[in-house]
């Protein structure tokens, strides 16, 4: 064998051997992976499988068997004909009862908390740091500690026990947040861009409206989904400043849970559970890319 | 047209800008030329009114506008960054400050169309700035303050962000467009070569204090001082300490050289109290007007043989640096004329030499 075709071989076998492995550290990272997405996953399967199973069929399998006659059912009970307390008119109502609250305040406390941040960065004022810092002080409130003159100043202002006084709520704890969001993406900004506008006439809300927030999607987006989880995944607020057909989803389900007596239909409980978590699993599946991009605007330089 | 009177700023303790006077006649092109930090860009800011002197006035027109809001002031401004709005078309970018002001949308369009002519932007209306390179981010940069039609221009470094070559050019085109327009212009920089070129007058500052104000060739024949003196010029003037004298009517400069020491005749005559006798100055001429004479002969008046230590060729000039005594200095040969650690016959012309007070640092003659 001449030199060459030794030195040849030798380095297909050292190639052989790096691939190999190389195909051994990827498993592994895969397996890894691979396990963990399933624990995640779970819980989840546990409730598709147990809302698509009579129950019969819960009392007799186990928890992690297959559905073997799926049924809707338990999905129509939950959604229309589910007792909530003493009502039995399913989850629906309060599902409108949510949108119409959560909507308004996504949107209203979203455009405030740009609004604040656009007027934190592009302006100057005395005192800009420490107003910025008594607001983010709001995002540290214990709510539970403030919940009884909280009630209580609702009550002065005719909005206890509705859903306008809950949505207000959420408006004003979700600034202090909605207003740091915006304010980090904002410090990004090239500051001449106000100053053009300054200079081309523009006053304070036009260059927000005509500027500043064409140019804020990333940031928005992120705000709004912060802000929709939150608001709709509460549980606190909603049960503390409503009652009884005007609660809020989360309210409800909890409600579901508590009114059956004897045997507790689980099928229907999650199914409902199911229906409860839908629009935020949504949202995360449509905008979360736009909210992992949003997050991290202006820790780098975009 | 524009006067600024004392205008001063300070954050806190620190002085930026310090009694600056200031006068633009109708269509000048003042360049207002200093390093970073020289408060230059406070004081366009503060003229253009997004920023606020600590006191004095800014008067455009015999109107005192120090109180007024940017757009109240009838000026445009060009900035560094560009600052297009990005969610804007080229049209809308153009277009936005006649909106705002509530210009018909007809008479919008036919000035859109009309600068568009000017600046070569046609084509490019319907794009975002996102779409546009450099240099056409900059020509609609300059569209959006010509399109209003101001009383004046304020330019914030415009060509900084361009690469040399097209800077060259859009230097250029900005010569042109002001010979065109007639407009007056406010522009700040810190590169001298478009303070030379582009200047009717230019504004030399250091450390919020304007230095000296003048024709480009008056500031750069005559610099004021020693900052001056440094800043303007690449390469810059040479400055070398020496000693007045008088010898036959005329003054001298006496530089010391390795205990001897080599006399250097001006144009100046020695009766007007200037020269007393050892007075300590910094003596100035430039590079390029330190001549190369044919060698191999004694020197006269003016002439210094010298040994050259570095040469940098340019392709133009060789850079040769040489030294008298102990101090460096560097003249402007023709290319090919020297070498290192050859010996060459150097003229300094006495109308060129300068002389600056060593305390004060001020032009002497």
């Amino acid at each position: 064998m001449s030199v060459a075709a030794t030195l040849e071989s030798r380095s297909l076998r050292i190639g052989a051997h790096t691939r190999r492995r190389k195909w051994i550290g990827r498993a592994v990272v895969y397996l890894v992976l691979g396990s963990f997405a399933i624990l995640y996953l779970l819980p989840l399967v546990v409730m598709i499988f147990t809302s698509l199973k009579t129950m019969d069929e819960i009392r007799s399998g186990t928890i992690l068997s297959l559905p073997l006659e799926p049924t809707l059912e338990p999905w129509q009970v939950a959604w229309s004909s589910a007792c909530v307390g003493v009502e039995c008119l399913g989850i629906r109502g309060f599902y409108v009862n949510t949108i119409v609250m959560a909507v308004p305040a996504v949107i209203i406390s979203t455009l405030i908390g740009a609004l604040n941040g656009y007027a934190l960065t592009q302006f100057d004022f005395p005192r800009q740091r420490l107003v910025f810092g008594l607001i983010l002080l709001g995002a540290f409130t214990p709510y539970q500690a403030i919940l009884i003159p909280l009630t209580k100043s609702l009550g002065s202002f005719n909005l206890a026990g509705n859903l306008a006084g809950l949505a207000l709520v959420h408006t004003i704890y979700g600034i202090p947040f909605t207003t740091a969001f915006a304010r980090s993406f904002y410090l990004s900004l090239p500051p001449d861009l106000v100053k053009a506008a300054k200079i081309d006439g523009a006053g304070f809300f036009r260059i927000f409206y005509s500027i500043v927030l064409p140019i804020s999607p990333p940031i928005l987006v992120v705000s709004i989904i912060y802000q929709f989880t939150g608001i709709w995944n509460d549980f606190l607020f909603g049960s503390a400043l409503t009652y009884g057909e005007g609660a809020p989803i989360m309210v409800a389900l909890n409600n579901i849970v508590n009114t059956s007596t004897g045997e507790k239909p689980y099928n229907v409980h999650m199914a409902a559970a199911i229906f409860a978590a839908l629009p935020t699993l949504l949202l995360y599946v449509f905008a979360g890319k736009y909210f992992i991009r949003g997050l991290t605007i202006g820790s780098v330089k975009g | 047209m524009l006067r600024v009177a004392s205008v001063e700023k300070t954050y806190g303790t620190l002085q930026v800008l310090k009694k600056v006077e200031l006068e633009a006649g109708q269509g000048e092109f003042l360049v207002l030329l200093g390093p970073s930090g020289c408060g230059k860009s406070t004081l366009l800011n503060i003229i253009a009114g997004l920023d606020t002197a600590s006191s004095g006035d800014i008067i455009i027109d015999d109107n005192v506008v120090t109180d007024l809001d940017p757009k109240d002031r009838d000026i445009a401004m060009v900035f560094q960054s560009y600052a297009l709005y990005p969610s804007m078309t080229v049209a809308e970018n153009l277009s936005f400050g006649m909106k705002v002001r509530g210009v018909p949308q007809g008479e919008r369009e036919k000035a859109v169309v009309d600068v568009a002519k000017i600046l070569k932007l046609e084509t490019l209306l319907a794009r975002k700035p996102s779409q546009l390179s450099g240099g056409q981010r900059q020509r609609v940069a300059m569209g959006r303050a010509l399109v209003r039609q101001p009383k004046i221009f304020l330019f914030d470094e415009p060509l900084s962000n361009l690469d040399a070559q097209l800077r060259v050019e859009m230097r250029t085109e900005l010569k042109k467009l002001h010979a065109r327009l007639g407009a007056t212009i406010i522009y700040v920089t810190h590169d001298q070569v478009e303070a030379m070129t582009l200047a009717t007058k230019v504004v030399v500052m250091h450390a919020g204090v304007i230095q000296q104000v003048g024709e480009p060739q008056e500031i750069y024949d005559r610099p004021i001082n020693t900052f001056v003196a440094r800043f303007i010029g690449s390469p810059s003037m040479n400055l070398l300490p020496a000693k007045l004298d008088v010898k036959d009517g005329r003054t001298i400069v006496r530089i010391e050289s390795g205990g001897s020491s080599v006399e250097l005749v001006t144009s100046r005559s020695a009766s007007d109290g200037v020269a007393n006798a050892g007075r300590s100055v910094l003596c100035g001429i430039r590079p390029e007007s330190i001549l190369l004479r044919p060698g191999g002969r004694k020197p006269a008046a003016n002439e210094i043989e010298v040994d050259i230590d570095i040469v940098e060729p340019t392709g133009s000039d060789n850079l040769s640096f040489f030294r008298i005594g102990a101090h460096e200095l560097l003249a402007r040969l023709p290319p090919g004329s020297s070498s290192v650690g050859g010996r060459l016959m150097l003229f300094f012309p006495p109308e060129k030499l300068l002389a600056y007070d060593v305390d004060s640092k001020q032009l002497l003659f």
